[in-house]
């Protein structure tokens, strides 16, 4: 019988595709960030619970089936995202990296301590929104759930690929990261631009938020933290300030995840991800899709 | 023998030639010149020479030692030193400061020392101000020490930084654009500033200068830079007629 | 011998010696009521985390933000050492501290050649995994963590903190300082210039680490139990306010905002919830406002202590 050893592999894949999705969504919106205006984005996981939350909010209190609160909870957070940009990063554009960085530190503890403020610590409960109908394919279970979460995942990755590439406001995008004083000289509101880019990848955070809510079940207001640090690993590996490779890191960092803890230690798990960022840093810190750029001398 | 030999010195930036196949020689006390249009890849053997860039083929020789492999301070240790195209003082320490930092190579007491404060930090302490101070005052800086380099006014900054690769005690200076944003009398005292140095400190010289009054006015002999291969070299009137370097220098006013 | 006794070392001595006084004082009378003292030897094992926190940060100008990952490791080893080797205080100390340092070579070697945002990616990554192994092993007691005597006295906390102020300020104002500070104001710069930038840029990790890792063990050594959940990278992110708070770069900076912090703290004690919001949003204000922190880069100096004989020296004669 093959299975066994096999099918145990292929469930691992399975599950690590769900969860490096999930990651891969989160990791965007850290590398666009990064990309347009060279900040690590920290509140950015927490952006991703306050999706959590907002989906939630929408499939109980409003009760919205799953489609329409994902949106709603997109559209929440892209408006948080803008907001959050304007108040607390734009005075800080010409600032020193570390202020840049502690601001993006502060906004993440605001979040996550008035969360815990005004939600307290207490978790809540995603009501089942899909049917539990489960598919096996040689061995290896399907959720519903699974399946549709993929299917998100890979839709909105591609509209987002589709944007950045075909559109015109997207290769406004590409331009005010590639220079930001010369695309503002070509007529392009940068302003502007950076705040599309922030709205987007927190659409994408609060999509990633629904779905975890989703597949885990429960959400808190510090459920942002580890898998925000990990989607950053994500971004880094795959070369930060880099679409495509944040979409390859979330996906590679979720199918490793999954066969480590499918090999026993889960609390090593958390451990593999910042093994694997040192790594990243130590033999290639432009990542896998990354090219080095020198400082003139 | 030459105090710096490059041969056949190259170095490519993945498919990009910088610089191809240079052969120059600088004999101990040579006021030497290296012109040539903007991207000719001056600056770039300027790297090379102080290992900011590891070379791509060549050999390049100072003192009769090779010196390629060699990290920048361990270049400087050797006795070259270097001044930037963009100024790079450090800013926010003080003009004497800045001076210190230079002679922390060859007066330096341990970090031992430093800790518990021993004596050789206060002998070492009053050696490096004593020596700071009095090469500020040959560059007229010497009322300036106590300043922020960064409140200095830009050509005191130029001068501050010749001072401070000074400091370094080199045999070899080499100088990357030192007359840039200066007006005329400026860059004329300097001109009588480079030729006062080199008597004074024994040193050889190499510039990089587009000014051309400075580069006819003090250089010995002169080498030509285009797309990173010499076009010309001998002194400063056979390169004023060479027509190769005119052509190169289209539109450039060669006086 | 005779260059250390100069007014301005003297008066600084007897402040030191002024204030160690006052709180032994009333300490050994059973005046100070036991919330002071803690907050006090709170103190004294920030200023040794935020001061040497900024031997890396302000004055080297490394970013690096897993400062708690040596501090970890200093109080796990000499807690080692005191509760389960039961070995003298100053040795475990002195372990913790020396470990630290290892780390802290092991960290500043590989990470040289990244710049700004990833070296600081790194620490924290270095940061959390420390916790992680700690967390993960059951000879320290895995997440439990475990108790031991607590053998800190004011006199250990104050004396070991004004020890490593005084050593660490020799350095900064000592060539090997300027050098450091070189490197933060332009590394090419100070590598032209003679400075071997690697060496100085692992000294400067492996010096902040000792110290940090000094903290830890006395932090170990006072608070009866250690867990890995103390070390995280919240803390890490509380030093480095604290130092951005005094001024990067400025070592009396480190002192003040460890000061401020640890006080603000101990007073808002009573509404954590509240206390951290409101350190958030101030954080973030101060950074919009006033980012250079409250010395800058400057430090506090008794330089008017001089004598007469130096300020000439510094002037044209």
């Amino acid at each position: 019988m093959g299975s066994g050893i096999v099918t145990q592999i292929f469930q691992q894949i399975v599950n690590g595709l769900s969860l490096g999705s999930i990651y891969a969504l989160i990791a965007l919106g850290y590398t666009m960030v990064y990309g347009i205006i060279k900040l690590i984005n920290f509140a950015h996981g927490d952006i991703m619970m306050v999706g959590a939350y907002s989906g939630w909010f929408a499939i109980t209190v409003l009760h919205l089936p799953f489609l329409p609160a994902l949106l709603f909870s997109m559209v929440a957070c892209a408006l948080l995202g803008v907001l959050i940009e304007r108040i607390a990063y734009k005075p800080l554009r010409n600032a020193s990296r570390i202020a840049a960085l502690i601001t993006a530190i502060g906004v993440s503890l605001f979040l996550e301590y008035g969360g815990m403020l005004l939600l307290t610590a207490q978790v809540r409960t995603y009501p089942p929104v899909f049917p539990g109908t489960m598919y096996i394919v040689g061995g290896v279970y399907f959720k519903y759930g699974d399946i549709v979460m993929l299917i998100t995942s890979f839709v909105l990755m591609a509209l987002l690929h589709f944007t950045v590439q075909y559109t015109k406001v997207g290769k406004a995008m590409r331009a005010v990261s590639f220079d930001q004083e010369a695309a503002l000289l070509m007529g392009i509101n940068t302003n502007n631009i950076i705040s599309f880019t922030f709205a987007i990848g927190s659409a994408l955070a609060a999509a990633a938020g629904v779905l975890m809510g989703v597949y885990f079940n429960t959400i808190d207001p510090l459920m942002g933290i580890i898998p925000g640090l990990k989607a950053f690993v994500a971004a880094v590996l795959g070369g930060i300030g880099i679409i495509p490779g944040a979409m390859v890191g979330g996906l590679m960092l979720g199918l490793i995840e999954s066969i480590v803890s499918g090999f026993g230690a889960s609390t090593w798990r958390d451990a593999v991800a910042f093994l694997i960022l040192i790594l990243v840093l130590i033999v290639k810190p432009s990542g896998l899709f990354g090219k080095n750029v020198r400082e003139k001398v | 023998m030459p105090l710096l030999k490059i041969e056949n010195l190259s170095k490519s930036f993945g498919g990009l030639k910088a610089v191809s196949n240079l052969n120059i020689a600088i004999n101990e006390g040579e006021l030497i010149g290296l012109i040539g249009p903007n991207g000719a890849g001056k600056t770039t053997v300027f790297n090379l020479l102080t290992g900011v860039y590891d070379k791509t083929e060549g050999k390049m020789t100072f003192q009769d030692k090779d010196i390629s492999g060699l990290k920048p301070y361990q270049v400087t240790h050797r006795g070259m030193a270097r001044t930037f195209q963009n100024i790079r003082l450090f800013s926010d320490l003080s003009v004497i400061d800045n001076v210190k930092i230079a002679y922390h190579q060859r007066t330096s007491y341990s970090a031992a020392s430093a800790l518990l404060r021993l004596p050789s930090y206060y002998s070492g302490e009053k050696e490096m101000q004593r020596k700071a101070m009095d090469l500020l005052k040959i560059f007229n800086l010497g009322d300036k020490a106590e300043e922020m380099a960064k409140n200095l006014p830009y050509g005191e900054q130029r001068r501050l930084e010749i001072a401070r690769a000074l400091g370094t005690e080199p045999k070899l200076l080499l100088l990357d654009e030192p007359a840039a944003g200066m007006n005329p009398q400026e860059t004329h005292d300097l001109m009588n500033l480079i030729r006062w140095i080199r008597e004074q400190f024994k040193l050889t010289i190499l510039l990089i200068e587009h000014d051309m009054s400075l580069v006819m006015g003090v250089c010995e002999r002169i080498y030509v830079l285009d797309y990173g291969m010499i076009i010309a070299q001998g002194v400063p009137d056979e390169i004023k007629r060479n027509p190769k370097v005119i052509e190169a220098y289209l539109g450039e006013e060669v006086v | 011998m005779g260059n250390w006794f100069n007014r301005k070392n003297i008066v600084s001595l007897l402040g030191i010696v002024l204030l160690y006084a006052v709180v032994q004082g009333l300490i050994v009378q059973d005046i100070m009521p036991p919330f002071y003292k803690l907050t006090l030897i709170q103190i004294c094992i920030y200023i040794i985390l935020a001061t040497s926190l900024n031997l890396i940060n302000g004055i080297t100008g490394q970013f690096s933000i897993g400062h708690a990952g040596f501090m970890a490791i200093g109080a796990y080893v000499s807690a080692i050492i005191t509760a389960i080797q039961h070995g003298p205080l100053i040795l475990g100390l002195l372990a913790g501290a020396i470990v630290a340092a290892l780390a802290g070579l092991l960290v500043g070697l590989p990470t040289l050649r990244l710049k700004g945002d990833y070296l600081a990616i790194a620490t924290l990554g270095f940061g959390e995994i420390v916790r992680i192994i700690f967390l993960n092993t059951e000879y320290v007691g895995g997440a439990a963590g475990f108790t031991l005597p607590s053998k800190i006295t004011w006199t250990w906390a104050f004396g070991l903190m004004a020890l490593s102020v005084i050593l660490m300020k020799n350095f900064v104002g000592s060539t090997h300082g300027r050098a450091c500070i070189s490197i933060r104001e332009n590394e090419i710069a100070a590598e032209s210039m003679g400075v071997n930038t690697t060496k100085y840029k692992v000294m400067a990790f492996t010096m902040g680490a000792f110290f940090a890792g000094l903290a830890g063990g006395i932090y170990a050594n006072y608070f009866y139990i250690i867990q890995p959940m103390t070390f995280n990278f919240i803390l890490s992110f509380n030093i480095l306010v604290m130092v951005v708070l005094g001024g990067l770069g400025s070592m009396t900076g480190g002192i003040f905002g460890a000061i401020v912090m640890t006080l603000a703290s101990a007073l808002l004690a009573g509404v954590p919830e509240w206390r951290n919001v409101i350190t958030a949003v101030l954080l973030v204000l101060m950074m919009i406002f006033k980012p250079t922190g409250i010395m800058g880069t400057k430090e506090f100096s008794l330089n008017f202590l001089g004598k007469k004989s130096d300020k000439n020296a510094a002037s044209k004669n």
